[in-house]
């Protein structure tokens, strides 16, 4: 075969290829969606699950999902940002600097499923929290630190050095430096990193089976008591989130609706997903005008 | 004419004192600066005077910025850059470990190549520093932020905007708010890296206008963008070759009669 | 005077403040090195026991065929063989790398060298999508879609390796594809102007010269790819069937080390080999992670010295 024939053939075989992904996309979205939206109704949002009979909701796991997420990047965030600041303002190039940076690297590997046992190993355990939020949060903020540290740490290292030799001509320290001008600067980046990791850690569900738990105890909306067992606030409770209530019913199989109930769930973490992602996008734009047209 | 190698032997060389008349207010003392094993800056031993400008000049890789950013201690901020020798400031040497650069800083103020506002308001790129060297009296930031900006002839371009964000300003206007936000910390020194070399022709005469208006009350210390600048502005020039310090002596005497032939194939164009 | 009294250290407020800014980012920085430090020593510490506490051999354990957990050979052997666990893990990822290069190739070279304006518009964004959609939608596709497809196709509960491997392809393919084009997309335009200059069709031009200079990141994102097939539990737990045996076709319940984890991790007691072993598969996968981890590294370190 000449060689324009080859070129021809090979070309028309990698339309296919990028098609098949688009493809694939499409109809992966056209499932979840078609299957999922028509489940959407005022009891799905508002009813708690029910285990062996037709017409439960999801509004337990929504707002475990959601509760946890925000516990979550409360406490992943100081330390991804404190590590950031440290490996892209104070990390000295040395042998320290290379293993902290592998380890970091070894951590962001590791499948959930491990970060998830280990999480049961010492906070469920050792440290005897049990299935609980808290240790369902502290799992996915293992989890959820790497990536979020080499965000922050992109973003810092975006914004150019003379910023800081400004800060530190003015006899400025370091550190006052960086949190008062530099990362001011970088919020745009820093905040697009955040609401992306939020989209990970919502949809994350094997750091969370032998941590949060999978079960979701009824809860009590009106109680505020966060001691309390019914509490929506109490994160000592165990706590089924969304995307851990998929797999389960899933893979126990008895809820009668089980299928339906996947479906809308899985639209609404599709959905979120988007959400995070568009949110990211908005806000990292907004702010980035705010900053330079005050 | 043919052009000659350039002299290098620092023996040879003529530097000077200052005259009885001028007061100095900074100095070095064999000042050697190392990046790494690499000796950028080879014992320079100059004292500046007060109130004066003095214009550092030398053919590029004469490390003349080097020598500029130890005076301020600003090296330190560089991984793997070493500084020994003295640098003495009222009295002290500033460039002892035991000293506070904070303090230094402060008092040795600096502008840059490029016009680097912070990405605030143009109040609060001056305001900022003041703040965090422990100002809060709102009448105090406020003159202070009129002052360096009438110094430093900004003001009338920039008072009904002030809180509007200095990155929105031309490039001459941000290098002069640069220079405002050092003034306002009223410094002794200013050390300005080549503040001209990102401005246009007009704005390169703005700043240095403001800067001959400027050593009334601070002492100066420029590397400037080229020869002609030093001529322009300077009363004093220092001749920098490859880490060394050739010639040291009033602008004039430098560009005119030059006692060394390297300096004078450098002022004449002839080298660099 | 009193300026100069300013240079004395002992007065330094911004010391302090750099001292303390400086301190508080280490700790944080320790911080996630301490837990790295502390996963790795628990798991695989956990994972010994099987063989310091239980006495299992280690060639039971690792060529053992039978998963009894709890019951002995008659030799009195504990029946801890994980071959089929390892086995199905180490297939399920193959095959789904096998998969997704040379889909997830092609269509970066689609996104690169035929049609970046497509790529850009309409490419990226489905794989930007693709990479956010949470594993367990993955499994539960899998599980309404796959699987019975998979029955219909061949017959049987459709539960296998088969439809793991499918599962994993759709789950791998978003990564493994946006990293293809960051590898592509490093390749220096004049070699591509080099090869059209020699009378190169667009062809000749990407497979000779394209593909052979972007060949360790390449690598790098099918390597990426096959860690994450590796790790993923939930999505292969829900399609796989769990059986804990070697399977003789793709299309009969087998299992995967994440899946028999996930699946009994909650049903054993602490402290018993039921338990301790399977902490010895969560060993292998975090040994696993850590041998993906070095290739990538090895693959870096090759490529930056030929390029």
């Amino acid at each position: 075969m000449n060689p324009k024939k080859v070129d021809k053939a090979a070309i028309a075989v990698l339309y296919v290829l990028a098609a098949l992904i688009v493809l694939i996309l499409a109809s992966l979205l056209a499932f979840i969606l078609i299957r999922g939206i028509p489940q959407f109704s005022w009891e799905f949002f508002t009813q708690p699950a029910k285990t062996f009979e037709e017409g439960g909701g999801i509004i337990i796991q929504l707002f475990n999902s959601f509760y946890m997420l925000l516990i979550t990047l409360l406490i992943s965030t100081p330390v991804a940002l404190g590590a950031a600041i440290y490996l892209s303002e104070y990390a000295p190039q040395n042998a320290l600097t290379d293993f902290i940076r592998t380890a970091i690297e070894v951590l962001s590997s590791l499948p959930s499923i491990v970060v998830g046992l280990f999480g049961y190993l010492i906070f469920v355990i050792q440290w005897g929290f049990g299935f609980s939020i808290l240790s369902g949060s502290l799992a996915l903020m293992i989890f959820n630190l790497p990536l979020l540290t080499r965000t922050i740490e992109d973003a810092l290292r975006a914004i150019p050095g003379a910023q800081r030799e400004a800060g530190l001509a003015l006899g400025l320290s370091r550190w006052e430096t960086v949190t008062r001008i530099v990362l001011p600067a970088a919020m745009p980046g820093i905040l697009t990193g955040v609401i992306l990791s939020a989209g990970r850690i919502f949809g994350e569900a094997a750091a969370l089976i032998y941590t949060a738990g999978q079960s979701a105890p009824a809860l009590d909306f009106t109680n505020w008591n966060p001691r309390s067992i019914s509490s929506p606030l109490n994160i000592m409770r165990p706590a089924e989130t969304l995307a851990v209530h998929i797999w389960k019913v899933n893979s126990e199989g008895i809820m009668p609706d089980g299928a339906e109930i996947s479906a809308g769930a899985s639209a609404i973490l599709i959905l979120a997903v988007l959400l995070f992602n568009l949110l990211a996008r908005y806000l990292g734009r907004k702010l980035q005008q705010k900053l330079t047209s005050a | 004419m043919a052009v000659r190698p350039i002299e290098t032997d620092v023996t040879k060389t003529s530097i000077k004192k200052l005259p009885e008349n001028l007061t100095g207010v900074i100095s070095t003392e064999d000042l050697h600066v190392y990046y790494g094993d690499f000796e950028a800056i080879k014992g320079v031993s100059l004292e500046f005077p007060k109130n004066q400008i003095t214009a550092l000049i030398g053919p590029s890789g004469s490390a003349k910025s080097t020598y500029l950013r130890s005076l301020n201690r600003m090296n330190d901020e560089i991984k793997g850059a070493k500084v020994t020798g003295k640098i003495l400031y009222k009295g002290r040497d500033i460039n002892a470990s035991d000293v506070d650069v904070y303090s230094v800083r402060k008092q040795i103020g600096m502008v840059f190549q490029r016009p680097n506002p912070f990405s605030k308001s143009i109040y609060e790129n001056i305001a900022f520093a003041l703040k965090r060297h422990g100002i809060k009296d709102k009448n105090v930031l406020d003159e202070a932020v009129e002052t360096s900006l009438k110094q430093a002839a900004l003001w009338d371009q920039v008072k009904d905007r002030l809180h509007e964000s200095a990155i929105g300003m031309s490039g001459g206007q941000q290098q002069r708010l640069c220079i405002a936000r050092a003034i306002a910390l009223k410094p002794d020194v200013l050390l300005l890296d080549e503040p001209a070399s990102a401005l246009d022709p007009i704005s390169t005469a703005q700043v240095e206008e403001t800067l001959l208006e400027l050593k009334e009350n601070y002492s100066i210390v420029i590397v400037p963008h080229n020869m002609q600048q030093a001529s322009r502005i300077s009363d004093y020039t220092a001749f920098f070759h490859l880490g060394n310090v050739l010639e040291y002596d009033e602008t004039r005497t430098v560009f005119t009669r030059p006692a060394i032939q390297a300096t004078e194939d450098y002022v004449s164009g002839h080298y660099g | 005077m009193e300026q100069i009294k300013d240079t004395q250290p002992t007065r330094s407020t911004k010391r302090n403040q750099e001292r303390f800014g400086k301190t508080i980012s280490l700790i944080a920085t320790l911080l996630i090195v301490l837990v790295v430090l502390s996963i790795l020593f628990f798991v695989l510490s956990r994972g010994l026991r099987t063989f310091t506490q239980h006495d299992v051999s280690v060639l039971d354990f690792f060529a053992g065929t039978e998963w009894r957990p709890g019951e002995t050979d008659d030799a009195g052997n504990a029946l801890v063989g994980a071959l089929p666990m390892i086995v199905g893990s180490f297939v399920v990822t193959l095959l789904s790398a096998l998969l997704a290069t040379p889909v997830s190739i092609g269509a970066a070279v689609f996104m690169t060298e035929v049609s970046p304006k497509a790529g850009k518009k309409i490419l990226q964004p489905a794989i930007e999508l693709l990479v956010g959609i949470p594993s367990v939608v993955y499994g539960f596709i899998g599980l309404t879609v796959v699987v019975p497809f998979v029955r219909q196709l061949v017959g049987g509960t459709g539960f296998g390796m088969l439809a793991g491997t499918l599962v994993l392809f759709v789950m791998i393919l978003p990564t493994t594809t946006s990293m293809a084009v960051d590898a592509l997309n490093a390749v220096p335009r004049h070699y591509r102007e080099a090869s059209f200059a020699m009378g190169g069709t667009r062809w000749q031009t990407i497979y000779r010269v394209v593909l052979r200079a972007a060949m360790p990141g390449l690598l790098t994102a099918i390597v990426f790819g096959m860690a994450r097939a590796f790790g993923e539990a939930l999505a292969v737990q829900m399609v796989i069937g769990n059986a804990p045996v070697l399977p003789d076709s793709f299309t009969t319940p087998a299992s995967t080390l994440t899946s028999i984890l996930t699946m009994n991790m909650g049903n054993t007691v602490f402290g018993t080999l039921e338990n301790d072993v399977l902490w010895s598969l969560a060993s292998i996968l975090l040994v696993m992670s850590l041998v993906f981890n070095i290739v990538t590294r090895w693959i870096g370190k090759k490529g930056a010295i030929k390029g």
